[in-house]
């Protein structure tokens, strides 16, 4: 059946990609465009370009647009229950050790060396993400930069660190904002 | 913070937001989650909140999920993982449904456009934010083994592209074995 089919193949999505959603692009490939067939290789590309521009991690949206495409809706909620289910799995029983021996002398330790690591691979993403926001990913200099992007960033920064506004406020604000400037390009 | 109904309405929704709100997954989706539940709702600690991220970053499958799960998990146990975990998974599955339909139109909108670039600047300025707070704490504590491991992995990462879970691996590894050879002194 479609449905026990689906949710073998992106169990075994959820499984195989250690570190996050572009590790998962491949398999994905792999998997359900040349083995399954579910969707064309065209139809991948734009589920590409689509998990660039909408929420969400990209490996859910690429199980949930598969799942739609070979299954209708119930495909696409099957797909997903299947990409997250290892992760639940996993996950819980990481979440069980670190709650007993979190506080363990050795693990301690490792968690010590760990974290000023997480920091900067926050930092390391981050300037790639604002590189996406203010550069459009390109190369940095006056002529790529997106003056309203900047002017939405520093307004969006300053709003949160003078005055703790919930972000999501910070968010729907950035997005009014982009979309004021739609106005005044039209006018 | 009492366990009841209007906690897990909070976790859903929070969960449910951010996910809604990051554009690309992983690495934007993090610095939200720290912002909102260590600095706004001050449920769970920065150190905690860096752990699971790297718990998150090294097991398989989707790690805004997997760090999702975490949270929730620390928050309020198996209930709580599986709400965090269907607040961050229902954005996606939404809006990719309704995508999927009329994508072609929404790919040409130049309005949905000029959205979008509003929320990704909205997301670089909080995880600028972020980022310096983290940057700034780890500093602040004087710890001269910490800041240098901070300014070399991120030299490994961002300018000679390191594998990020080696990076994990390697400095805890380092760490534990940091931690023995202390203890005999």
């Amino acid at each position: 059946m479609i449905y026990i089919k689906l949710l073998i193949v992106f169990f075994q999505i959820g499984l195989f990609s250690i570190g996050g959603g572009y590790a998962m692009i491949p398999l994905i490939q792999e998997m359900v465009v040349k083995n399954s067939g579910w969707i064309t290789m065209r139809e991948f590309a734009d589920l590409v370009a689509i998990s660039q521009m909408t929420p969400g991690p990209i490996g859910i949206n690429a199980a949930t647009f598969a799942g739609l495409k070979a299954a209708g809706l119930l495909g696409g909620i099957v797909a997903t229950i299947g990409c997250v289910l290892p992760s639940l799995i996993i996950v819980l029983i990481l979440a069980r050790l670190y709650r007993r021996y979190g506080n363990v002398r050795i693990i301690q330790g490792a968690f010590k060396g760990i974290r000023p690591v997480v920091v900067a691979l926050i930092a390391t993403a981050g300037l790639a993400i604002i590189n996406i926001a203010v550069w459009h990913g390109e190369t940095i200099s006056m002529k790529t930069l997106d003056v309203g992007a900047l002017a939405i960033t520093v307004a969006a920064f300053a709003a949160m660190r003078f005055r703790r506004i919930n972000i999501i406020w910070i968010m729907l604000g950035a997005g009014a904002l982009g979309v004021l400037e739609y106005v005044f390009t039209i006018v | 913070m009492k366990i009841d109904v209007r906690f897990y309405l909070t976790l859903f929704k929070t969960t449910f937001y951010l996910s809604a709100f990051t554009f690309g997954g992983g690495y934007v989706i993090v610095p939200l989650m720290k912002k909102k539940f260590v600095e706004e709702l001050e449920w769970i600690e920065e150190r905690e909140m860096l752990d699971f991220v790297a718990i998150g970053q090294s097991a398989p499958g989707v790690m805004a999920v997997n760090t999702s799960i975490l949270v929730g998990y620390r928050l309020a146990g198996m209930p709580g993982a599986l709400i965090s975990t269907l607040g961050t998974v229902l954005p996606p599955l939404i809006t990719i449904s309704i995508l999927s339909i009329v994508y072609k139109t929404f790919q040409e909108n130049i309005l949905a456009r000029y959205l979008l670039k509003g929320l990704q600047a909205g997301v670089a300025a909080i995880i600028l934010d972020v980022t310096i707070t983290m940057i700034v704490n780890v500093f602040r504590k004087k710890e001269i083994v910490s800041d240098l491991i901070l300014v070399v992995s991120f030299i490994l990462a961002f300018f000679l592209k390191a594998n990020l879970i080696l990076l994990i691996l390697l400095f805890g590894i380092s760490g534990a074995l940091a931690s023995v050879l202390y203890r005999n002194k």
